[in-house]
């Protein structure tokens, strides 16, 4: 089977997958709500302290929601022994690990589509989106952060502590990728042109091709046995 | 055997004494040798301390990393002893670096903590290596704990340059390095002696510890694996 063949298979699986039961997106969604609703009781009501902090305010909730998603895509294989079968399928370990992360990746960035414009709304940001600078930073960023979460995500799940140590393990390291999200986010949505973040997006972009290629080179020491 | 055993004590007495040698040496090259700086008074002798765990850190995290690749090449455990040991030290040393820098920042810039880039990359580089130590405890086996914290090590070394890079992007108020930084900086010739010394005296202390912690996981793997067959 060639290399994007199998990627697309085991993506056309997990989507289907999730599609039938829409369990992680819905609790993804609902998460990333809730946790708006809750960094707002920090703010006082109409201070514009509240703009200066929605770009973090929503890169956190987009990364505890994408952390429930990452979380769920390799431990819901390895509960009922799904991981076996797809060790056994006729394709490259790195196709297995390039097809989780464009499931969490699309997965992830669905959500951020959905709620952002709820962000929007509820922190009351000015509605000047430049779209081109934010589609790259949500592009850019989401990837980054499911590139070295579904590696972990692998590793975390066949432990005994598996939601415990998913976050431990990639927050740490995905701290450069969330400065860069959160410093680039706010300038976008205020319809700054794409030239004044563009040192945090070649950042972003480092950060997803390092990871890639590391993530994909070690991966198969990880889901070995 | 036992002419190999007698070999590594002697190598041990020999670096102990090396050790404490140049630690009485260094705390008398930073407190007494050294001139006092003009604006920051004796407080900045602290610096000496503070940089040389620094560089032992960051020397403990490369040992991690390049024992994390071999023991990926080659599955010989003893890597796997080596990284696991290395970590611990290497945390050691930045939670000295954690205390000695706000310990030195109170009188200076007249706070304890400043979410500075420098400080903060410390602080993370301090959280994605215990993160590594408690991937450790939470995987049983030997052999699969040592792939995890094999990838998990050298993930997490590959991402300092980025977070390395993060810093220069970001104001700050941490001074710039004073050995090969920007013109008009640098040490006075005495205290980068005085900085050499503590250096030494660092890196002789991390060697010893180093070969303790090895020693000592060795045998708790031992007793670990006598356990499973006694049942």
């Amino acid at each position: 089977m060639g290399y994007l063949r199998g990627i697309a298979a085991i993506y056309w699986k997990d989507l289907v997958l999730e599609l039938r039961t829409r369990q992680s997106l819905s609790a993804m969604l609902v998460f990333c709500l809730t946790v708006a609703v809750l960094f707002n009781f920090a703010f006082e009501p109409g201070s514009s302290a509240v703009q200066a902090v929605a770009p973090g305010v929503l890169w956190s909730a987009f990364a505890f929601a994408g952390i429930l998603g990452i979380s769920r895509s390799f431990s819901f294989e390895v509960d009922r022994g799904g991981l076996q079968g797809l060790l056994l399928c006729p394709v490259e370990r790195g196709v297995i690990y390039f097809a989780k992360v464009l499931g969490n990746f699309s997965f992830m960035l669905l959500v951020e589509i959905i709620a952002l414009p709820v962000f929007v709304i509820l922190y009351d940001l000015p509605l000047s989106v430049n779209l081109g600078a934010l589609a790259a930073v949500l592009v850019a960023g989401t990837l980054g952060f499911s590139a070295v979460g579904s590696l972990l995500s692998a590793m975390s799940a066949s432990t005994r502590a598996r939601e415990i140590l998913l976050p431990v393990l990639l927050f740490p390291v995905a701290v450069p990728l969330l400065i860069a999200t959160v410093k680039s986010t706010g300038p976008a949505l205020t319809g700054r042109p794409i030239g004044e973040i563009a040192v945090w997006l070649r950042l972003l972009i480092a950060f997803d091709l390092l990871f890639l290629a590391v993530s994909s080179l070690t991966f198969e020491y990880v889901v070995e046995d | 055997m036992k002419a190999q055993q007698s070999g590594r004590y002697r190598l041990d007495l020999i670096l102990w004494l090396a050790a404490t040698a140049s630690v009485a040496l260094a705390l008398y090259f930073a407190l007494l040798f050294a001139p006092t700086e003009r604006t920051m008074g004796h407080v900045q002798r602290i610096f000496y301390f503070h940089v040389a765990s620094a560089w032992v850190a960051f020397l403990a995290f490369f040992v991690v990393f390049v024992a994390s690749v071999l023991y990926l090449a080659t599955r010989d455990l003893r890597h796997d002893v080596l990284a696991a040991s290395s970590a611990e030290i290497g945390v050691l040393f930045t939670t000295l670096v954690l205390t000695t820098g706000p310990l030195w920042a109170k009188p200076v810039w007249n706070t304890y903590w400043t979410w500075d880039p420098r400080l903060t990359t410390t602080l993370i580089l301090w959280l994605i290596y215990i993160a590594y130590l408690m991937l450790r405890s939470f995987v049983g086996e030997d052999e699969k704990a040592a792939r995890f914290a094999a990838v998990f090590g050298i993930v997490g070394f590959a991402d300092v340059p980025i977070v390395y890079l993060s810093i220069r992007l970001w104001r700050t108020l941490h001074p710039k390095p004073v050995i090969g930084g920007a013109e008009g900086s640098g040490l006075h010739p005495t205290m980068l002696i005085a900085l050499l010394v503590c250096l030494t005296a660092f890196a002789l202390l991390y060697l010893c510890l180093l070969r303790l912690r090895i020693r000592l996981e060795r045998v708790q793997r031992q007793l670990r694996r006598a356990q499973l067959e006694r049942g």
